[in-house]
């Protein structure tokens, strides 16, 4: 039914669309004449890009921010998680932070670079409490809402068993928010580099940003695309990384897909795989 | 005649002291009720129930939707409070969950990131029984329910029948006295439905228990059953208890004989001069 679109064919079309969009940008930058403080040709960008390879230059940078975006993450997520666990817990914690947690939600974190650069300098800490800061939230609120995903009646099963509390956690509530959390990891690694990046294009003394930033107010716009080419590689990186964390810890959400040549299975569809790794999944 | 027999049997197994003294009900339900909601939109789920449930007796349930059985079962398993009442177990008054016995719902209420053999020991994980010594119960009982060569796959990869046969190895593992099944093959198709009906008659058989079996299938309730407790919704009540005389082992064949539609209409009529279809 689904036949795969990844053949040999449309994977060297791909490649043929990808060169030609970069040959038709080349030739109209040329052709018409456009500056390359404007719009620097493909052909300059990729020498930028291997001058600040060669050199060591983006190295250095990639390492501070790499550094910046992961220790940030890091913490954020770290808090988030145990910030979730105790609204989804505890009722009273739940009561007296939901208020300040929903007005903080539908406000643009990284609004609040500026401050935080004021407040804590040009150096990495102003970045990594930024970054903190926007990945915080994303993994506080799936936390919340995966631990609060227990499907009643496994619940009820523990404890008609006799299980405690703590054990509906362990057994049930933790692995059921697991597809959540994962998804709040995603989305908060994302936010953190941008949180990052802003940051540091508000002020810094190191760092993609700040390069980009630099390479702007020289002109070197042919410079700044490869900074921001070395960005996306970046972020896809962090991605892929999380997408295989996904894909090995979440290993049941991979089986059932015509696993079985046993009769069909006829009971509630959603048996067995819960509600919220289904709608992740789709 | 053959069913006198076998329930004599049974109770002598299930108590064996009890010589003297009329055998003590597994479970007894006494003036039972439950409304759910406050006031004038409160709604009466069970009304007045009273219910004795010999050892190893199995009951079946029958009613439609919004008869309370569901609540019955809940009450019975200390999930839920009576709102007022008594539910005993044994020499025990209910108060809260326990730790010997064994349920089933109608979904399956597997763990997905648990094989079938995990799924199946749960229970001894609860009870922190220890996996090593279940291990070989655990798969005997999967062997029991036919899913011997599955232990290592995971619920996802089984089909709808298959997941509830799991959880019925697991609603027996921690070896309950009581099995509370509430629905459990309400959202299989007709033919798996009935060849799990017999394989439960045979799991039933080769290890006493005291079933207390929900379902809204009138036929399934009379070829399951002993007795079969008729109720009817709004308020939530006992209508009819009726002793099943059907011999056993009960064949799918003895569906279509005459004292098997006898009990099927004599069941259905309730419902008739009730003004509520099944």
């Amino acid at each position: 039914m689904q036949s795969s679109v990844d053949t040999t064919q449309n994977r060297l079309l791909s490649i043929a669309l990808l060169v030609a969009a970069l040959a038709t940008w080349e030739l109209a930058v040329r052709l018409l004449g456009i500056p390359s403080f404007v719009l620097p040709p493909p052909s300059a960008v990729a020498a930028g890009l291997w001058r600040g390879f060669s050199s060591g230059l983006y190295l250095q940078h990639i390492a501070v921010t790499m550094f910046e975006v992961l220790l940030g993450f890091a913490l954020g997520c770290s808090l988030g998680f145990v910030l979730g666990v105790a609204v989804a817990l505890n009722r009273h914690v739940a009561y007296f932070l939901y208020p300040y947690i929903v007005m903080f939600l539908s406000m643009p974190k990284v609004a609040l670079a500026p401050l935080i650069v004021l407040w804590f300098g040009l150096g990495m800490t102003s970045k990594i409490v930024t970054a903190a800061l926007v990945s915080f939230f994303p993994l506080m609120v799936n936390t919340i809402a995966g631990l609060n995903a227990a499907d009643g009646d496994r619940v009820d099963l523990i404890r008609s068993l006799g299980g405690s509390e703590r054990q509906i956690f362990t057994m049930l509530r933790l692995p059921t928010a697991l597809p959540m959390v994962i998804a709040g990891l995603e989305i908060a690694i994302t936010l953190s580099l941008i949180g990052t990046v802003v940051a540091e294009f508000l002020g810094a003394e190191q760092g993609l940003g700040m390069l980009m930033q630099s390479m702007n107010f020289s002109m070197d716009i042919a410079g700044s695309f490869s900074v921001l080419i070395v960005l996306a590689i970046v972020g896809l990186v962090l991605n892929q990384v999380l997408l295989a964390v996904r894909h090995r810890v979440l290993f049941w959400e991979r089986l059932g897909r015509g696993a079985s040549s046993a009769p069909k299975a006829t009971a509630s569809p959603a048996a067995g795989v819960p509600a919220e790794a289904k709608r992740l999944t789709s | 005649m053959a069913l006198r027999t076998q329930g004599t049997v049974q109770r002598a197994f299930a108590e064996p002291s009890s010589t003297a003294e009329p055998a003590q009900p597994a479970i007894r339900l006494a003036g039972v009720n439950k409304a759910y909601g406050v006031g004038d939109a409160s709604l009466l789920a069970l009304h007045e129930v009273d219910l004795e449930i010999r050892g190893g007796e199995f009951v079946a349930v029958v009613g439609p939707s919004g008869c309370g059985k569901s609540t019955m079962l809940r009450v019975v398993a200390g999930l839920i409070p009576p709102g007022s009442g008594e539910v005993w177990i044994g020499d025990s008054r209910v108060h809260g969950t326990r730790r010997d016995i064994g349920i089933v719902f109608q979904s399956p209420v597997l763990f997905p990131w648990r094989t079938v053999l995990e799924n199946v020991l749960l229970p001894i994980d609860v009870q922190k029984l220890g996996r090593d010594t279940n291990l070989a119960k655990a798969r005997e009982l999967l062997a029991l329910v036919g899913l011997r060569d599955f232990e290592s796959r995971y619920p996802a990869e089984l089909s709808g029948g298959m997941q509830q046969r799991v959880g019925i190895a697991r609603a027996l593992v921690h070896d309950p006295a009581i099995l509370l099944m509430d629905e459990p093959f309400g959202a299989l198709d007709a033919m798996t439905r009935e060849h799990m009906n017999v394989e439960l008659q045979r799991l039933w058989q080769s290890r006493t228990k005291t079933v207390l079996f929900i379902t809204h299938s009138i036929s399934e309730a009379v070829f399951l059953a002993d007795r079969v407790v008729v109720m009817t919704p709004r308020p939530g009540r006992i209508a009819e208890v009726i002793e099943i005389a059907l011999p056993r082992p009960r064949s799918l064949d003895m569906m279509s004989t005459a004292p098997f539609g006898d009990y099927v209409r004599r069941i259905r009529d309730h419902f008739g001069a009730l003004g509520v279809t099944d």
